[in-house]
């Protein structure tokens, strides 16, 4: 079976220069063919001796997935599925807004963290994307010229995943890739402690870190990791690597209707987060099925929104989009294997 | 506190302030393997001397190379037990367990300090585990926490039932093995979430998971299914 070179950074592809018996130099000008100019074929790469074109040919592959199915909101939003090992599906979001357009990606084929809320949990794990993986969801997009900001929070933790993360990360930001400014980039976390101090340490992106409740026991019946990695040291950690310069520190905060609406989660938040240079974002809560948790109303979501406002917090509500196409992150891939089984494709 | 002399602190970059019985990755001790005993196919205890106090439930991150990310693992014996145990799968295409499997009597690796949450209250409870994830309910039993309880443990194979033997005695009755691949009597065929499915809700004031994802979500899911508060569940999950 071939390599797919599609995923791989400066460093493996100076490897393969070398194999196909070129100077490592040429590493760059794969790199060039493959993630400047978009070319997939060997034969193309004219720059390089045909020798080598050849020798390249018999042992890799520069291959794109496209998405298998789409599914359009009335509001634009759009979800695209994507195969996967194991008859399995990942799904990317197409987020078109007036002034910019944001790609939201999937890291693995369901989720090990088995978060209350999340329906991606509820598919088990089974696979970390590759970095190619990770990268097709992007050049595959329909919509990737459109493309100006992209998040990492789609199915999967991504820091659990963190090599083929980082080596994604490296390629969308490299001048060898394709040179995105790392502040249009956020990676999202529940919080796993060691692999957040590599990001911070290896990358200037954005983080979003998954909170959900300022309430460490509270957290614990929503989130499992808590046992693990407290809220409290990620927190520390964020503080003793402030975040500097243009990197930016976000809290994902789901609103669930008289679970962690109230004053009390207020004061608390703005305590925990006191010296914290960040902002909360409030998200409404797509329910799943046979969920214990309840969606808060608007009007809830902008009482809490003021009441962190008061305390001096930077509160914003994320705008719901897609409602219609099964928003909540993993129900359409979700459904979709379910249907594939039903009909006996797996 | 139980001495630490002879233990060798190891700073790892990027080192944190110490936070008790916290997860501290900047600090790593070396300890020195007494036992690494295959106890089921592809299943081992590991053994060394306890060098620190914990509480039944708590976690400890082991590697063999401070440049390799430390993988966590629940302590599987009792607070006082002279020896600290863990249990782990091999796995073969892995990066650290290959090599955890190869230590011998008198070897080193390198542990945090115990840290984690993951703790039974008191009163009436019911654990459920599948695998190894039955190691908190271990340490649990040994350190004297069993009255009250029910254990619900499922294996695929009749060997993974760890400690059965020990369970049999310690919680006559209030213990369920449960194996999806191999028959025997006594032992319930399929898995935990069969058994609980078929079974009156237990008389439980919280439910304890350890596990994979796919096991704790489904049990959650039957449990809730079944009018548990999510409150009155807890989970660990191995990732």
């Amino acid at each position: 079976m071939k390599e797919n070179l599609l995923g791989s950074t400066l460093a493996r592809l100076d490897e393969v220069a070398a194999d196909a018996g070129l100077p490592r130099y040429a590493g760059r000008q794969l790199a060039d063919w493959i993630y400047g100019k978009g070319v997939t074929g060997f034969e193309d790469m004219s720059n390089l001796p045909r020798e080598a074109r050849i020798a390249l040919a018999e042992r890799y592959s520069v291959e794109l997935s496209p998405p298998v199915k789409g599914t359009e909101s009335a509001d634009g939003t759009k979800k695209y599925l994507f195969a996967a090992a194991g008859g399995r599906f990942v799904e990317a979001a197409w987020i078109p807004e007036e002034h910019r357009g944001t790609l939201c990606l999937s890291v693995q084929v369901g989720c090990k963290m088995g978060c209350l809320f999340c329906m991606t949990g509820r598919q088990g794990f089974q696979a970390h994307l590759s970095a190619g993986e990770i990268l097709n969801q992007y050049l595959s997009l329909p919509e990737r010229a459109r493309v100006t900001n992209i998040v990492y929070m789609g199915m999967g933790e991504p820091l659990d995943n963190l090599a083929n993360v980082l080596a994604s990360l490296e390629i969308l930001c490299a001048d060898y890739g394709f040179g995105l400014s790392p502040t249009r980039i956020t990676v999202s976390t529940i919080g796993l402690v060691p692999a957040m101090r590599v990001f911070l340490d290896s990358t200037k992106c954005h983080l979003a870190v998954s909170l959900h409740t300022p309430f460490e026991e509270e957290r614990r019946r929503l989130m499992p990791i808590e046992n693990v990695h407290p809220l409290s040291e990620v927190l520390a950690e964020l503080r003793t690597r402030m975040v500097r310069g243009q990197r930016r520190v976000s809290f994902e905060y789901i609103v669930f209707d008289g679970l962690n609406d109230t004053p009390r989660h207020a004061r608390e938040l703005a305590r925990i987060l006191d010296g914290i240079r960040c902002r909360v974002n409030l998200i409404a809560f797509h329910a799943i099925p046979g969920t214990p948790l309840a969606p808060a109303s608007r009007e809830k979501m902008e009482q809490f929104q003021a009441l962190l406002r008061d305390r001096g917090l930077l509160a914003t509500i994320r705008q719901s989009r897609g409602q219609d196409i099964e928003a909540a992150c993993g129900l359409l891939s979700t459904r979709e294997l379910v249907r594939a089984r039903e009909d006996g494709d797996t | 506190m139980a001495s630490n002399r002879g233990i060798r602190v190891i700073p790892v970059r990027g080192s944190t302030e110490r936070n008790g019985h916290r997860l501290d990755p900047s600090r790593l001790e070396t300890v020195r393997v007494t036992a690494n005993t295959e106890i089921a196919p592809g299943i081992y205890r590991l053994s060394f001397a306890r060098p620190w106090d914990f509480v039944a439930g708590q976690s400890i991150a082991l590697t063999l190379d401070p440049r390799v990310p430390p993988r966590f693992y629940s302590i599987a014996s009792g607070t006082a037990d002279p020896l600290v145990d863990v249990l782990y799968d091999l796995f073969r295409e892995g990066v650290l367990t290959p090599r955890l499997a190869a230590l011998v009597p008198g070897d080193e690796l390198l542990g945090s300090r115990p840290f984690g949450a993951f703790r039974d209250a008191g009163g009436p409870s019911c654990w459920i585990a599948t695998g190894t994830g039955i190691a908190p309910f271990v340490s649990m039993a040994r350190s004297g926490s069993t009255e009250g309880k029910l254990l619900i443990h499922g294996s695929r194979s009749i060997a993974g039932l760890l400690d059965r033997g020990f369970f049999s005695s310690l919680m006559d009755g209030r213990y369920v093995p449960c194996c999806t691949r191999e028959k025997e009597p006594g032992v319930f065929e399929g898995r935990p979430t069969a058994w609980l499915s078929a079974q009156p809700l237990p008389a439980a004031e919280r439910f304890l998971l350890c596990g994979n994802s796919g096991m704790v979500v489904d049990t959650r899911d039957i449990l809730i299914g079944r009018g548990v508060p999510f409150a009155d569940v807890i989970a660990e999950i191995y990732f």
